[in-house]
Formats: C-alpha cells, structure tokens, sequence
C-alpha cells in the first residue's frame, strides 16, 4: 500500500488512527485544528502545496464528525489556483464542506462561470460538478444557459456533456424557470439519441426529474426511451465496458424504465408494441444465476420492469404473469429478493383485477411477518395491510394480533395502530371490532394511542345493540389482575354509559360495578381519574331506585377530590357532587351521550398523515392518488350537500354553560373552562379530530334541545369577528368549535417570519400555507406554498393581495382547485417603493364544505428590505455628523419599554437587520446601529442608529435615528418603536418635543465618541 | 432525488468515507451515521440489504472490514444500488490493486475522486471503471 502523495495528511491520519480512545482523538484532532487555524492566519507563508494538505486535513476532521468552522475561504480559494491539483482539491472540498447558503459560495461564482466557458474541459468538470451538487438559485439564474449550451453542443466531448446533464439537473431543481419548456423539450429528445452511455445515464437522470414535473412537455421522448431500452435489452451497440457482469448497463435500463413509468400511458401503438417485446423478454427470460452480482443486476431490472408493467396497466394476461413472478419471490429464501417481492407485490395491489390472485399466497406472507429480519417484517406488514379487505380481514387482523406479543417494540406502534384501522374498515360484524380492539389494548396497551380507543366509544355510542356486548366485554377485562391503563379508561366510560344494561347479570350491580372500577383508581394516572369521576356519577345516576350506602361512597370521593390540585379533577369532583345533590334533575344533565358524527376516521387520517411528503412526486405515488382510496369511500360518509341533520347540532360541547345556573348557585363554581364556543352559523362540517371530545373537560353534556338554546345565544356575542390577526383570541385554545380553527398562532407566526425568511404562515386542519422569501435590496421573491393536507381535493381557492401603497406586489396565478394532499407553489413578487411600515395583506379563502376565508398578514415588512452593513467608526461619525437635524435625524425618548438587558436589545437589533456596531459607543449602556435601506425612491440608503438606555430604568430609553431621507427616518424610528415597546403602538402623529431628561453622556471632548454623538443634536 | 449519502464505516463504527448529496449539519449527520451504524452493524448474512431508516431506505454490502452503506430515497430501485457499490468496489480495486480499508483512509482524496465521477448531485453519472479511472490516472502521470 503506498502512502498518499501527502506526508503530513498521513502522518496526520495515522495518528488519529492509533488514538486509544475517542477522547485523545479529539485532543489530536483539537492539536491539528488549531495548527491549521495558525498556519491560515499567516497564509502569505503558505505554498499552494500546504494549503491542499491543509484543506484535505479539514475535510478529514469533517468526516469524523468534528465541526470544521474556518478555512472555508481557504478551501474556496484554491478553486481560483491555476493548476489542476490544487483546483481540483478546492472544487471537492468546497463542495463537501459547504452548502449552496454559505456566503463564501457566492465569492466563487464567477471564478466557476469562467472555468466553465473556458476551453480547459477538465476545470470545465470541476466546475459543473460543484455547481451539480451545491449550486444553489443564484448559480441557477447565471449559469443555465451555459450549461445548456454546453450539453448541446456538439464540439463538446462526453465527459463533459455528461456532468452538463446533471448540472442542469440541479438548477432546475433550484428554478424551474431556467429551462424553457417549449424550447427544451426537442432538445432533450435529440439528447437521448446520444451513443455515449455516460451522456445517456445523465440525461436520462434530467428527463425523469422534468418529466416527473411535465410530462406533457416532454412527450416526444417516450419514443427514445423505448428506443434506447430496445437497444439496451438487445445489446446493441453497448461497449464492454458498459456491461456489468454480461448485462448492458443495468443503471441506465433502470433508469429508462423509471422514466418511462412518468407518463401516464403509451398510446402509439408501435411504441407500445416494441416495449411490450422488450418487457416480456425481461420479464420471461431472467433466470436465476449462481453469481451474486450478475443475479443482482439482472433482478434490478426485472423489478423495474415489472413496476412499468403494472404501471401500464397491461393486458391481464402479463400482468397475471408478474404476479406469479412475484408469488415465486416472496417464497424463496434468498431475503433480498424476497423483500423486494414483498415491497412489489405491495405496489401491485393497486393494479385492479389482481388481487385474488395476491390473496393466493396469504399464507406464504404471514410466514414473512415472523421472519427474523426486521425489514422483511416491515414489507409483510404493510402488505397484509393493503391486501386486507372484508373477505380476509379476520384472518389478517388475528394474525396481526396474534404477532403483536411478540413483535419488537419499534413495530408495535404501527401494529396496533394498522390492526385497528382494518378492524374498523373491514370488520365482519361489529362485536369483533370490539374483540379486536379490547384485546389489542390488552395485549399492547402502551401503543394504542388514544385515537383508538376513542373510536371504538365512538362505535359503541352509535350503536345501540352494540353496548350490550361492549359492556359485558368491559366487565370481563376489569377482572383481570393486571389491566393496562388505557383499558381501566375505556372500560370505565363504557361502563359508565351502559352499565344499566348489565344491571340483571350477576356481578353487574351498580355497586359492584362501582367497586371493581374505584379498587383500579390508586393504580392510574391522574388523566384518567376524571373519566372515573364522570362513570361514578353516571352509576349513581343510573341506581334506581338510589342506594343511600353507595351515594354516600361516590359522595366521599367527590368531596376528597374537590380540594384535587388537579383544576379538571377539581372541577369534576365539585360539579358532580352538586349535580348529584339535585335529584331528578341529574337525570336530564347525565343522560347517556348522544350519538357521534359520522367523520372520516382520525385513525386513517392518522395513517395517512404519517406517509411523507415529498416535492417530487413519486410515479408511484402520484398512482396512488390517482385511484380513489378506499379508505375515504368507506368511511368518509359526509352527506353530500354539506348540510348535516339537525340533531348533530346538540354535540357542540357547550361546557356546563346549560348548567350554569345549578352549580353556580349552589357553590359559586368557577367557569375556569367555560370559554366560549364559536359557533358558525352555516351548519358545520364535523372536524376530523373532534375525538379529543372525550378527553375535553365536558364529558357531561346538556340535553341537546338545551345545547342549542344556549349555543345559539351565544352566536350574536362572537359572530363577525373573524378578523386574521385576533381570530385566536376568541377560539378557546383546546376547545373544540366547529368553525376551522387555525393550528398555532396566526399572530405569532407573523412575528416569527418578519425575522426569518422561510417558515408557515396558516395553517388549519385542510391547508397549511407555507412561505419562502428571497430578499435582494429593494425586491423581494416570496413563495406561497399552499398545501392541501385532505385527499379530497379543495376547491373555490382564492388568494388575493391586498398591497400597501409603498410596496407593489404581484401574485402568480393561483389555481381554482387543489388536489389532494397536493402543494401548489405561487410566486408572489415584491417591489419596495418607498419607506413604510404598512404591511400587505394576503386575502385567502377556499372551499372544504363550509367556506373559509383568512386574511393574512404577509411578512413583507420594512425590516426584510434592510442589508446589514457593519461600520467603521472613520465612516459612522462623519455621516453621523452630516446629518444635522430634523427631519433627517430624530430623536424621542421612548417609555414603556420592554425591560430587556443591552445584550439583549443587540440581539433583537441584529434580528432585523439592524447591526449592532459594537464599541462605536464607549458607554455599555448605549448601543450604536447602522444598516441599509433598499426601496425604488431611496435607493441604497445608509440609516444610523444610536440607543440610550438608562440602567436605572430599564422601562425608558432615547432614541436617534438618523438618515438622508426623512420619510425613511421617521419610518424606521417608529418601527423600531414598534419593536421595543411590549404593545405594537401604531401612532401615527409627530415625534413628541425632545425631552432632554437622560443624564447619559456628560460634555467631553469632541474627540469622545460618545460625546460626539450626543452633542450632535445640539 | 435518488442517492442522499454514501458511507463507508469499518466494523467497529469508525467512518472512513461520507459523502453526502443533500446538506445536513455536523451534528446530523453524526446522529444519523450513528443510527445508521447501529442498525446495520447488528444485522446478519441472512438478513437482507436494505434497511428502513427515517425518510431513508439503506442499501448496504459488506466487505471483510469495511461496510458500504448508501442512502437513498425510498423511490430507488435497490439492487441497482446495490451492485453500484459492487461498482464502486471493483472499480477501486482496479486502482489499488485488492483494495483494503487502509488505501480508502490513506488516499481519501482518490476515493473521494473516484466517488466524483461516478455521482453527482444524488445521480450516476458513470459506470465504465476506465471512464471513471481516466481523470485520476492522468493525474498520477502528471505527478
């Protein structure tokens, strides 16, 4: 083994290597950091040599995981070197220590351009490498044509045409604007002619990656994919060294059939024809082999093709021969092969017509869910779960149950979570999907979320010849010694509701019922203990005719528990034990709960949800959505006009506010969680996660005629205030309403993107609606992202922007409709005219049963057309001098400020953009700022900041602003106002008279700083 | 977007290459080598190559010390991945002639030259070994 060409570097290596333990690798790596920090600070010593053996050290130390947190600059230098060596060693490690955001990236750009136009192909390769792998939007905007030029040309030799395929690749990515559709798409079909196999792999890359985004663009190359797949499969024309182990390329075949599977069918015929030819060959002629590698490789393929067949939705007969082929997979023992039979015969499910012939081999894969190998396990279980349908789901769902004692923790969760949703999908009759789940939160109690068991009280409760049975099941589980906690909960509420029913049976009485549930109460957490609370009223209520002793029991408990640190115990323990003292009139208030809304399972929405998004599409993916889920047909029963029966009405959960008058008047009861419920007057659409009801604070519910006398009463005190910015003021935080509430905090999510750039704007259970903002001087681009979270598509969207007069913004073209579980991206371009706080408003509705409108505040604010600029104290006091005076300079002193240390202030100024020019200002208590301002009228304007804070009262400072355009003064002073003071004040009069009351700087020399900058008003 | 990192980790967990094709911060990415190490380092000759990892599928191969671990999206054929590392492999035998964990840690540089030319941004961008050699057998000359 020969030593690298370095000696130091491995000398270096070495050393690392024969570190005993971890801790003496970081003393050397700590050595070598602080070697190179001192050999970088001199770097006129340093030969180009050096620097190379320096910078590969870093990358080292990188790679082992340590922080490497200078010499980028370094590293980025060598990129500009003259010769190969020390280029090519600045190109690679730039590319890896750095990301397409770092600044130091943008120093390089031009240096890259040249080598890339030059005529040097090996820089020519360097460059475009870089640029493919971190060039960011900037490098998109400047480079592209190049690139392309350079992919096209013909005086261009394959090896840099290649990586120009792949450059491009990555630019796209970054704007999709750089490649011009209609112009690109018979270039990129003259590109897959090509007879080099390395231009073709690239190539072949970019197509998928536009085709995925537009294939109607691109459908000139489908022909040339055939083609080129034709030619690989035949073998013709495919140089030695493009075949691995006999088998052309088999990276470029995979590839040519994954674009393939981006268009959505073939209908030349001849095309269709030829790749059928080619695919049966594929599909009939691979044959098992003894080498390990020829056998992978020639199975690449084979899957491949058969996920474009099924794609294809090809004729019965071929398809009944993929899935035979499959059915072989999954029974061999070879365990790659058989995961990937099991990963493709999962996708095939979605192919109409075949799964009888899947359900054939049921037994075979239940063998795979015991495998020992954990990703095996995986693909058998998420195979089960997509086979399962009514004529099988017992069998399935008792195998899974059956698994799940044994299962590894890392799968239980997902277990029970599948089992529960097949049981409620498919469940043959009702009592068993009671079985499953009882047994499944016995057997698995820690991973039932409490999702499912809500679900299985929200069955119970919707049908009555089911509470019978669930109640005699509950009753069964509570003799057992030990019982999970989830089951104590869900017994008790389904004891509690239809214990009555039992009453005949032996062991049913009210009081024993009681007693077995209160000797569980010392074992559980204090969640829990309200759900007991609420059975134990409802016991009482249900014992007629009154057993004084057991009265007397739940009474103690009540009375224990009315002193609970608890607030929801609390409550509970106080208003039952007075509603309990009414009588008859408990009968009213504890009846039985109505009857749920039908709405979509929070399971399968649960299930969906977890399926991760990603930007682009998958083929299979974007398949799967094609075809209409099973899962919304069957559970998804919201009628069709959107106008649910009356009776749904009664189940807004009005808080004890029918009761008010009974508990208030006996005890004076707090209506701690007695908030308001908004009410929307249009009949509501049952929300998705209406589930928490159970667990919500109001498990006794008025009579339904009482709850809507009340709620409607309440309409007049909260209709028309929907206004963006207080919305969630008035929505009780956890309370469950059946307008569409937001998720999180509309105003806090304002505040947080008027200081960063990227993050989400709204959010409500159907859309989220991110934003992404590139500010440049006086321009600024921002991305709507609106994203559908529902798979039903939403429809009627709308999004006007309501600008301020100082700023013009233009929005791209919003679609009508968005798909389901789609995003939509939506430029929105930004001009700043001139200095103002007002901000723009992002007027947004759409259309998902009831009609929902948001105004938004968009975070276009003044702060965002700030550059930072730091100062020299040579530069600030001259400008600071030359500005004089009013209007150009103000000064106010500013009360009521939020107390914060000087520290702090700084960090809050820099926030916005506003640096913090440290030791400008001698006094520690004074802060300095400068900053620039970009709009139309101002252009580049320097503005000047000067704090004085008084240590002895933190709550007032005075404040200078300084700039050479008055608006821009006042502007910038009131926003910074705005910022310090605890409430936003949006006064708009004159700055109030100078009070000239801080004793901050004492008259010095004029050559004092701090003296200078306060006697400049004077 | 098809491979998101390539890895190369001896036995005892040490990593001796990383290159990876989308940024995740030092810290990241030691958690998630560490993770990944974890899960794969514990599996056997009977279990299959690939892995379920986060948002990641792990395409892997063992060979005498060294581990080659491939992380990729979960829309990627995996024995085309699979036998890429295979490539990559053979490919740096022929270089370094029975190629072992030390000629990775001592010519990390080639390595990473090598690992250049074949992927880029995420994508192969070449399969023929003297395609992928001819750069760095220039070089050599050169020097």
């Amino acid at each position: 083994m020969a030593l690298s060409g370095m000696r130091g570097l491995s000398v270096f290596i070495s050393d690392v290597r024969n570190c005993p333990n971890k801790e003496q690798e970081r003393l050397r790596v700590d050595k070598e950091l602080g070697n190179i920090r001192t050999r970088f600070k001199n770097e006129k010593g340093l030969t180009p040599y050096e620097k190379k053996k320096y910078v590969w050290k870093m990358l080292y130390i990188y790679m082992l995981g340590y922080d490497v947190d200078f010499g980028h600059m370094e590293a980025v230098s060598l990129i500009s070197a003259p010769k190969y060596p020390e280029k090519q060693v600045g190109y690679i490690v730039t590319s890896s220590l750095l990301n397409e955001n770092h600044d130091f990236l943008r120093l390089a750009i031009n240096t890259v351009r040249n080598d890339i136009i030059g005529r040097n192909e090996t820089f020519q390769c360097l460059a475009l490498t870089l640029v493919g792998n971190i060039g960011g939007r900037e490098f998109a905007e400047s480079l592209a044509p190049d690139v392309q030029k350079l992919l096209i040309s013909s005086s261009c030799r394959p090896l840099v045409r290649k990586k120009a395929a792949l450059c491009l690749l990555r630019l796209y990515r970054k704007n999709p604007d750089v490649v011009n559709v209609d112009g690109w798409s018979d270039r990129m079909a003259q590109l897959l002619d090509e007879r080099d196999l390395g231009v073709l792999t690239s190539s072949m890359s970019l197509l998928v990656a536009l085709v995925a985004n537009n294939h109607d663009a691109y459908w000139s190359c489908l022909p040339k994919c055939v083609k080129a797949l034709e030619r690989l499969a035949r073998n013709q024309d495919i140089p030695q060294e493009y075949t691995y182990y006999g088998i052309p390329s088999p990276w470029l075949q995979v590839k040519t059939m994954r674009a393939l599977q981006y268009f959505p069918t073939i209908e030349d015929p001849n095309t269709r024809r030829s790749l059928f030819e080619v695919l049966q060959r594929i599909l009939m002629g691979t044959d098992v082999v003894k080498n390990v590698n020829k056998n992978n490789a020639s199975h690449a393929v084979l899957f491949e093709a058969l996920a474009l067949v099924m794609h294809l939705d090809a004729e019965k007969e071929i398809m009944s021969q993929c899935v035979a082929l499959l059915g072989k997979f999954i029974a061999v023992r070879e365990p790659n092969i058989r995961y990937l039979g099991l990963e493709n015969m999962t996708r095939m499910l979605m192919v109409t017509d075949v799964q009888d012939i899947i359900k054939r081999h049921q037994a075979q894969i239940i063998t795979s869910l015991k495998d020992p190998d954990i990703s095996i396990r995986r693909r058998a279980l998420d195979l089960l779960y997509g086979m399962c349908d009514v004529s099988n789901t017992k069998d399935i769902v008792e195998e899974l149950l059956q698994y799940l004692s044994t299962a590894d923790f890392a799968m239980r969760e997902e277990l029970s979570l599948k089992a529960a949703i097949l049981a409620e999908k498919f469940a043959p009759d009702l009592s068993w999907y009671v079985d499953v789940i009882l047994q499944l939160i016995d057997k698995a109690g820690d991973f039932v979320s409490d999702d499912i068991w809500f679900r299985v009280v929200q069955f119970v409760t919707n049908n009555e010849d089911l509470q019978p049975y669930a109640a005699v099941k509950a009753r069964e589980y509570l003799d057992k010694p030990a019982i999970h906690e989830t089951m104590v909960k869900v017994s008790a509420y389904i004891l509690g509701e239809y214990s009555h029913l039992l009453a005949r049976r032996p062991g049913c009485s009210p009081k024993e019922i009681f007693s077995i549930i209160h000797e569980k109460l010392p074992t559980v957490s204090t969640s829990t203990i309200p759900i007991l609370l609420s059975t134990y009223a409802k016991i009482l209520m249900h014992t007629q005719p009154s057993d004084p002793e057991l009265q007397n029991q739940i009474w103690a408990i009540f009375r224990k528990y009315e002193s609970c640190i608890d607030a929801e115990i609390q409550q509970r323990a106080v208003e039952y034990f007075a509603l309990s003292s009414k009588g008859a009139a408990l009968m009213d208030i504890m009846a039985e709960m109505p009857k749920f809304p039908e709405r979509q399972s929070a399971l399968i929405k649960k299930a969906e949800d977890t399926e991760t998004d990603t930007a682009e599409q998958s083929a299979l993916k974007l398949r799967a959505q094609q075809q209409t889920s099973n899962a919304l047909v069957v559970t998804d029963q919201r009628p069709a006009n959107g106008t649910p029966p009356v009776s749904e009405l009664g189940l807004v959960k009005v808080p004890s506010m029918s009761n008010v008058d009974h508990s208030s008047a006996d005890h004076g009861v707090t209506q701690a969680n007695g908030t308001l419920t908004v009410v929307d007057p249009q009949p509501p659409e049952p929300s998705a996660d209406l589930l928490g009801d159970l667990l919500g604070p109001l498990a006794i519910e008025g009579p339904p005629g009482s709850a809507v006398q009340s709620e409607r009463n309440l309409v007049p005190g909260t209709e028309g205030v929907p206004n963006a910015d207080d919305a969630l003021a008035i929505a009780p935080v956890g309370e469950q309403t059946n307008t569409v509430q937001p998720i999180g905090n509309i105003a806090e999510r304002f505040q947080a993107l008027c200081l960063k750039d990227s993050g989400v704007l709204y959010e409500d259970p159907y859309i989220q609606i991110g934003i992404k903002a590139d500010w440049r001087a006086h321009q600024g681009r921002l991305v709507l992202f609106l994203g559908n979270k529902n798979t039903s598509p939403l429809v009627s969207v709308q999004a006007l922007i309501l600008p301020p007069s100082h700023l013009k913004m233009e929005l791209s073209l919003v679609p009508d409709t968005i798909p389901p579980r789609a995003q939509v991206q939506c430029p929105l371009e930004v001009i700043n005219l001139r200095p103002s706080r007002d901000v723009g408003v992002l007027d947004f509705s759409y259309k998902f049963g009831t009609h929902v409108n948001v105004k938004l505040r968009l975070p276009a604010v003044l702060n965002k057309f700030l550059q930072p600029i730091s100062v020299s104290a040579e530069e600030f006091f001259p400008q600071w001098r030359s500005i004089s005076g009013p209007p150009l300079k103000l000064q106010e002193v500013v009360r009521g400020v939020r107390p914060m240390s000087v520290a702090e202030m700084a960090n809050l100024f820099n926030s916005f953009r506003l640096i913090v020019c440290p030791g400008l200002d001698p006094n520690a208590n004074n802060l300095v700022a400068s900053t620039t301002f970009y709009s139309e009228s101002t252009r580049a304007m320097l503005c000047l900041i000067r704090i004085e804070t008084d240590p002895a009262d933190r709550t007032q400072l005075r404040m200078t602003v300084a700039s050479g355009e008055p608006t821009l003064t006042f502007e910038l002073k009131e926003f910074i106002k705005e910022q310090l003071v605890s409430i936003p004040t949006v006064s708009r009069g004159p700055a109030p008279p100078l009070p000239q009351t801080q004793p901050t700087s004492a008259p010095a020399a004029l050559s004092d700083p701090g003296a200078m900058l306060a006697g400049l008003l004077h | 977007m098809g491979i998101r990192f390539i890895l190369m980790v001896n036995k005892q967990g040490q990593t001796r290459l990383a290159q990876y094709y989308e940024y995740l911060t030092i810290e990241e990415r030691r958690a998630l080598e560490g993770e990944i190490v974890r899960k794969c380092l514990a599996r056997n000759e009977q279990q299959c190559s690939f892995v379920e990892h986060r948002n990641y599928k792990i395409v892997y191969r063992r060979y005498a010390s060294l581990f080659f671990l491939v992380g990729v999206d979960n829309d990627e054929n995996e024995l085309a991945i699979l036998e890429f590392i295979h490539l990559l492999v053979e490919t740096m035998d022929r270089h370094f002639g029975n190629v072992c964990e030390l000629d990775i840690m001592f010519h990390l540089e080639k390595a990473h030259f090598m690992l250049e030319e074949m992927v880029m941004n995420g994508c192969i961008v070449e399969t023929s070994k003297s395609n992928i050699l001819a750069p760095i057998q220039l070089m050599d000359k050169a020097s």
